[in-house]
């Protein structure tokens, strides 16, 4: 149990990683980018609440519509995948598992938005 | 993972109940966490009868008064006795201040008193700070230049000096560190509140010469950017002195000279 390092070498550790800075500026960006897109978003279903299948259907191949739904998944998927990022930093601590868990959280938003916005193109071209 | 529960040889038990004093009206109760290395047995909180007409008005007052008139084996660190020194910071009624200006009329009801939170404990009120401590060293405290040292002094603008007001008042009392959630979870990588404020009162100051250094050895997911701005620290800081900007503005510098 006892450790015998000094606290100067436990506090020193690997060093600085010399990054971090991009990290906190783009959870900014994509905070504020999620501000409009999202609103744009609850409009859209608050409008759409109720509406028939083709309706939607047609509502959302409209250019501008499918345009704006896939800027507002990157930017959503994206913020969420890198603030998971931190949660998991903060509060898991064995480096087996906080890895796992990175590696998951970096493939569940790919796969997530790859598939969204496959079905969006999907129906903005009429396929 | 974070541990929400504490471990088993850790959990707090009811202690003594310490007798009244003989005779006094005026009469304060105290809570106090007791451990001690010495016995195998679990912290406990043991509670003491202060006679405040016998006793100054501070939180102090009341502890050196419990050690010296009922039971001279409770431990804790003081000593300026006036908010200078920052030894005597401990977690009264659930806020991390300074016990020599914490007044006991500040605090409704039983005066609960523990050590600094989220540190190991040395012995009852006393906690462990030698990684903070490691921390500030890591951080150079102190001034670094390039240029020739001159014949007289460093020269400052009142301008450039006014830039180190509410930070160099800092006493390092560590009621801030102790006091972020971010600093529990991840105390060995995370700088922590009065640590940073420390590596900010040298990156803003005027006549350090090693302020791109000092911003890269800061630069680091752990060692600055685990500060969550969750405000603990600003709250609890007894000097008034606000940690949280002074972060703030370090990751403002971090994003300035990259933009």
């Amino acid at each position: 149990m006892s450790d015998m390092r000094t606290p100067l070498n436990r506090v020193r550790g690997l060093g600085s990683a010399k990054e971090g800075t991009e990290h906190f500026w783009r959870q900014r960006l994509t905070a504020i980018s999620n501000l409009p897109l999202v609103i744009f978003f609850i409009g859209f279903v608050v409008l759409y609440n109720g509406a028939s299948y083709e309706e939607v259907r047609g509502a959302l191949a409209n250019p501008f519509v499918a345009l704006v739904i896939a800027l507002t998944l990157i930017s959503i998927l994206y913020h969420m995948r890198i603030g998971m990022q931190v949660i998991i930093e903060d509060y898991v601590h064995g480096e087996g598992a906080k890895i796992a868990l990175l590696v998951l959280n970096t493939f569940f938003p790919i796969i997530l938005g790859v598939s969204a916005l496959y079905a969006l193109i999907k129906i903005a071209l009429g396929g | 993972m974070v541990e929400i529960t504490l471990p088993k040889n850790s959990k707090v038990h009811q202690g003594k109940v310490w007798p009244k004093p003989e005779g006094a009206t005026n009469l304060r109760e105290y809570k106090v966490y007791r451990w001690s290395p010495d016995d195998g047995d679990n912290p406990r909180v043991d509670t003491y009868y202060v006679d405040m007409d016998d006793c100054g008005p501070m939180v102090l007052d009341g502890l050196i008064w419990i050690k010296n008139k009922i039971d001279p084996t409770l431990t804790f660190r003081r000593s300026c006795r006036e908010g200078i020194c920052g030894s005597c910071a401990m977690n009264i009624d659930g806020t991390n201040t300074l016990a020599c200006t914490k007044g006991a009329d500040e605090i409704s009801a039983a005066v609960k008193i523990y050590p600094l939170p989220h540190m190991p404990v040395v012995k009852d009120l006393v906690p462990d700070l030698s990684i903070p401590y490691a921390q500030l060293s890591s951080i150079e405290p102190w001034l670094q230049t390039v240029t020739p040292e001159p014949a007289k002094e460093w020269q400052q603008s009142h301008e450039d000096r006014a830039k180190l007001d509410g930070l160099y008042e800092c006493i390092l009392c560590f009621c801030c560190q102790t006091s972020c959630p971010s600093y529990w979870w991840n105390g060995e990588r995370y700088l922590g509140p009065a640590v940073l404020l420390q590596a900010y009162r040298w990156l803003i100051d005027s006549r350090d010469e090693k302020t791109g250094e000092r911003l890269d050895n800061l630069e680091d997911p752990f060692r600055l950017y685990r500060c969550h701005t969750i405000m603990n620290c600003t709250q609890a800081c007894p000097k008034g002195l606000n940690p949280a900007k002074a972060i703030a503005n370090i990751k403002k510098m971090m994003v300035e000279r990259r933009v």
